[in-house]
């Protein structure tokens, strides 16, 4: 099985699989995230719960983290592998006729993610881990009060006009990597009549997704 | 009509080519375009120039050789055809044409527009075939039931004729539709199961070994394949690879 995962389609594969577990991810965090919208409180203690739970902390981030980069990383070298294997481009190119600008430009769309995704850690997860895991506060609350921190943290950051654009545009981006990567997927493991059959519901996944995302920040934008 | 045509010139495979700027006339809107690459090349040879070297055999679509990259296209503009079958009816009088040879590490230019497809062929001995005992007691192939829908889509797989489209086509210059084209013909077929495990690991250890890229699933080549090889065969040579290794 080893030598299955160095062949070129041993890789598409592992993106494959990657991405099936980080469009799982997206969902679960959109879910979460909608919450922040309807409901303050629950959004509070569920996120409480993400952030606390040994489980989740301890078990599943480490799966999710070891997924983000492995997808990027492994990306980056199929990449490279595909530029040295085209024979150096040709003068008149018309990539517009058989197939679409998204598809062929994945690479574009997950630097833009990827930056996005190094914007989010500052903002969001690299002072999660400094007030957990080096002040040591667990309680999850606001410094010398009773209430959570988390709802408050997410309208704070949405204040900012220019944090909301760079995540309205890494959402169109997404959007656009997920319009070619959710059937892609499908069609790298084999599955090629699901494919087809789940067009829709990629196309859907694709649109909904990052828009729920976009009305996520616009509305924290205009309710701070 | 009249044409400029913009054309990969290139001496031999060590030199490096330049495109080169050729006027046709008088051409007939039902000429193929092989037909009208015949009127310039003797236009070059009475006026004493080299004339462009240039893929061609069978002229009716089914040998694969004529391998142009036609307006940002492999083989053209027009779908379902080789550069044979294109007709120049498919341009306007006064259009410029770009025409340049297949692009990919795994073909190499060997002069002009004739490139070295080798690497299918190698590809093909590493497993694109069946073992059959032709001692002279070969059973009928008819005698063997195989269902009218296996049939039909070996038979689609099957007329893949090696053109190297979709590696010309794809910006990875992937094999992917070439390798699952001549994997499925056989995967589908009783005859073929023998031998299925070997066949995919050698054929896909052979595509690595060439310098093919991975297929990022663009489609583009299912649309430019003269012969309409469906990307269905990519993902059954993705299973049947899955299988092998389990």
């Amino acid at each position: 099985m080893g030598g299955f995962f160095k062949s070129s389609i041993g890789r598409k594969v592992a993106m494959a699989l990657s991405a099936f577990f980080l469009m799982f991810f997206l969902l679960q965090h959109l879910a979460i995230n909608l919450l922040s919208v309807f409901n303050p409180d629950t959004f509070n203690e569920v996120s409480h719960f993400m952030g606390t739970n040994p489980v989740v902390q301890f078990a599943l981030q480490p799966v999710l983290i070891f997924a983000v980069v492995f997808h990027f990383v492994m990306g980056f070298i199929l990449d490279i592998k595909n530029r040295k294997a085209n024979g150096g481009g040709y003068v008149k190119n018309n990539g517009a006729a058989n197939s679409t600008w998204f598809s062929r430009n994945m690479i574009i769309s997950g630097i833009t993610i990827l930056a996005f995704i190094v914007l989010h850690f500052i903002d969001f997860w690299f002072p999660e881990l400094n007030v957990k895991y080096i002040q040591g506060d667990m309680s999850g609350m606001l410094p010398g009060e009773t209430e959570f921190r988390y709802h408050e943290e997410l309208v704070h950051k949405f204040a900012h006009p220019a944090r909301v654009v760079a995540y309205v545009v890494a959402f169109v981006f997404l959007g656009l990597h997920l319009a070619h990567g959710f059937t892609s997927a499908f069609q790298s493991v084999g599955a090629a009549a699901l494919r087809k059959k789940l067009n829709t519901v990629g196309n859907a996944y694709a649109i909904l997704v990052p828009l729920g995302f976009i009305v996520i920040a616009i509305y924290h934008y205009f309710n701070h | 009509m009249n044409l400029t045509l913009k054309i990969w010139r290139q001496k031999d495979s060590s030199s490096k080519g330049q495109m080169v700027d050729y006027k046709v006339t008088e051409i007939s809107e039902h000429m193929s375009f092989l037909e009208m690459m015949d009127v310039l090349n003797e236009q070059l040879v009475n006026s004493g120039e080299e004339p462009v070297a240039f893929d061609h055999d069978c002229r009716e679509g089914i040998c694969g050789m004529c391998s142009m990259y036609i307006n940002g296209e492999a083989h053209g503009p027009d779908r379902g055809v080789t550069t044979c079958q294109l007709h120049m009816r498919m341009f306007k009088d006064g259009d410029t044409i770009t025409i340049e040879p297949f692009r990919a590490a795994a073909f190499p230019v060997i002069k002009d527009l004739v490139v070295d497809r080798m690497a299918f062929e190698r590809i093909q001995q590493a497993g694109g075939y069946i073992s059959v005992n032709t001692s002279g007691n070969t059973q009928d192939a008819n005698s063997i039931p195989i269902s009218k829908h296996a049939a039909d889509e070996a038979m689609d797989a099957a007329t893949c004729i090696g053109c190297g489209a979709c590696v010309a086509t794809c910006k990875n210059s992937s094999a992917m539709l070439f390798v699952g084209a001549k994997v499925s013909q056989y995967a589908l077929l009783p005859q073929g199961q023998v031998e299925a495990a070997d066949r995919v690991k050698n054929m896909v250890a052979q595509m690595d070994l060439e310098g093919f890229g991975n297929c990022t699933n663009t489609g583009a080549c299912e649309v430019e394949c003269p012969k309409g090889i469906s990307l269905d065969n990519i993902a059954r040579m993705n299973r049947e690879l899955m299988k092998a290794n389990i």
